[in-house]
This record gives C-alpha cells, structure tokens and sequence, in this order.
C-alpha cells in the first residue's frame, strides 16, 4: 500500500463520517460545520486527482461562501421550538432504504464496466492544468459560451436572491 | 496509485449520504445541505473521469467549475426562499409548509 492511498483512505472515511454527521446531528449550526469539514475533505481529494485550482477554488468558494451563507441562514430562521423538535421524519427510514439501494445499484453499475479497476496515466512532462483550463475556458473552439452563460446564471441568481429576500414591508 | 474505482466509490457513498439527507431531515436548510453533498459527490467523479481519461481534454474540470456556479446560484436562491418562508409563516420545517397541498 503506498502512501497516496493510506491518505486517500483516511481522507475518504473523515469525509464520510463528517457527511453522515452533516445528515444526522440535530443542531444546524454543528450540521453546517461537519459540511465544511466534509469540503475540506473533497478539496483533498480534488488535491490528489492534481486539480489544485479545483482545490483552491473548493476552499474559497463552497467552504468561503456557501458553508458561511448557510450558517446565516441558519441563525436568520431560528427559532426556540425547532431546536427540541426530531432531526428526521417519520419516514426516514424509507429514505435510508432509498439511499442505499441508489449506493449498491452505483455500486453494481459501476463494477460490470470494465474500465473500473483503471490506473490513472502519468501526467505528460511539462503539463500546465491551470494554463490549460484557463485556455479551455476562453478559448472560442473551447467552453467559452458556457462560462459566459454561467456568468448570466450567476447575475440572475443574485438578483432572484435579492428579491426574493427583500423585505416588502 | 490509486485506481479509478476508489474515487467512484467514495462518490456513490458521499451521494447516497446527501440522497438520506434530502429524503429524511424535516428542516428545509438540512436539505440544502444534502443536496450539497450530492453536488459535491459528482464533482469527485467529473474530476476523477478527467484524471484517469484523456488528461489534455478539460472537459471534466470545466464541467465542475460550472458545476460550482450552479451551486452557488442554487445555495443562494434557496437560502433566499427559506428566509422569505420564514418571514411569512416563521417556521422551516418543510412538512409544516402544505399551503399548496389540497
């Protein structure tokens, strides 16, 4: 066993475990928190795929942005009786049943393919994921047209957010 | 190294967990959260089909950047809306809100 997959075992089962925590503990505040560990751990994992920008951008932007707007919603929609209330629904456990059928359905999906057991090539001397991404995404023969759409979808997110929010009274 | 198949499972888990979290939490924030994961879950696979296929194509990468703007925008619609539900009947448990229930 190398040392890539002693990091990529330990990293995995935290990240499992902080996102089976993020779905059972009652209070939100500690639920937002176990996600942001969890997003520390994808961001490892992005790490050892040799995504560092992904990395990166992992951290400023979910952990940064979301994981924070979330604990802010949390405190704006608190109330005293949420608190004493169940976690979960009286049919959670159809839920789980759900759940794990949709893992081993993945599971047996992805084991009759043969490119499952695959070892990942070595990078080409002298690649540049960053120059390459950035190239791809403003290049014309590229992905420009669904970055600059992403754009506009970021525009009209804010703005329906903004509205939606507004307080009219 | 570590096969492409660790990466796989490790999404199946995480997205299955984030699928139990939308199904079975009562407070409409928690199943924000559960879609979370879920989006995170595929972005591990997008990322991981890009290092294990044709390294030069950034199609994965580019696909899970757009993948994090559409979970921003997401994150912050729906935020919007559970704070608008809250100002108008104060409460975020989602089977209190049956207003278009018949």
């Amino acid at each position: 066993m190398t040392g890539e997959q002693v990091i990529f075992l330990i990293v995995g089962a935290v990240t499992l475990i902080a996102a089976l925590m993020v779905v059972t503990v009652r209070d939100l505040v500690h639920a937002a928190l176990w996600l942001v560990a969890t997003l520390f751990g994808v961001a490892i994992i992005y790490t050892l795929l040799n995504a560092g920008f992904l990395a990166v951008v992992q951290v400023v932007v979910y952990i940064g942005a979301i994981a924070i707007l979330f604990i802010f919603a949390v405190m704006l929609t608190r109330r005293q009786a949420a608190d004493t209330g169940a976690a979960l629904n009286k049919n959670w456990w159809a839920g789980a049943l759900m759940a794990m059928l949709a893992f081993a359905g993945l599971i047996f999906m992805l084991q009759s393919w043969s490119g499952f057991q695959k070892q990942a090539a070595a990078i080409p001397l002298g690649f540049d994921a960053v120059n390459q991404l950035g190239s791809a995404l403003t290049s014309p023969a590229g992905f420009v047209l669904p970055f600059e759409v992403a754009s506009v979808l970021l525009l009209a997110a804010l703005v329906g957010a903004v509205y939606l929010a507004f307080n009219k009274k | 190294m570590i096969p492409l198949s660790w990466f796989l499972i490790l999404a199946a888990g995480l997205f299955s967990i984030g699928l139990f979290g939308v199904l079975a939490r009562r407070n409409a924030v928690a199943i924000l959260l559960g879609v979370e994961l879920m989006l995170n879950a595929v972005n591990i696979n997008l990322v991981a089909f890009w290092r294990y296929g044709d390294i030069l194509l950034m199609t994965g990468q580019v696909f899970a950047i757009i993948v994090f703007a559409v979970a921003a925008a997401e994150v912050a619609v729906g935020l919007a809306l559970v704070i608008s539900v809250y100002r108008r009947r104060s409460t975020v448990v989602a089977e209190e809100l049956d207003l278009l229930k018949w």
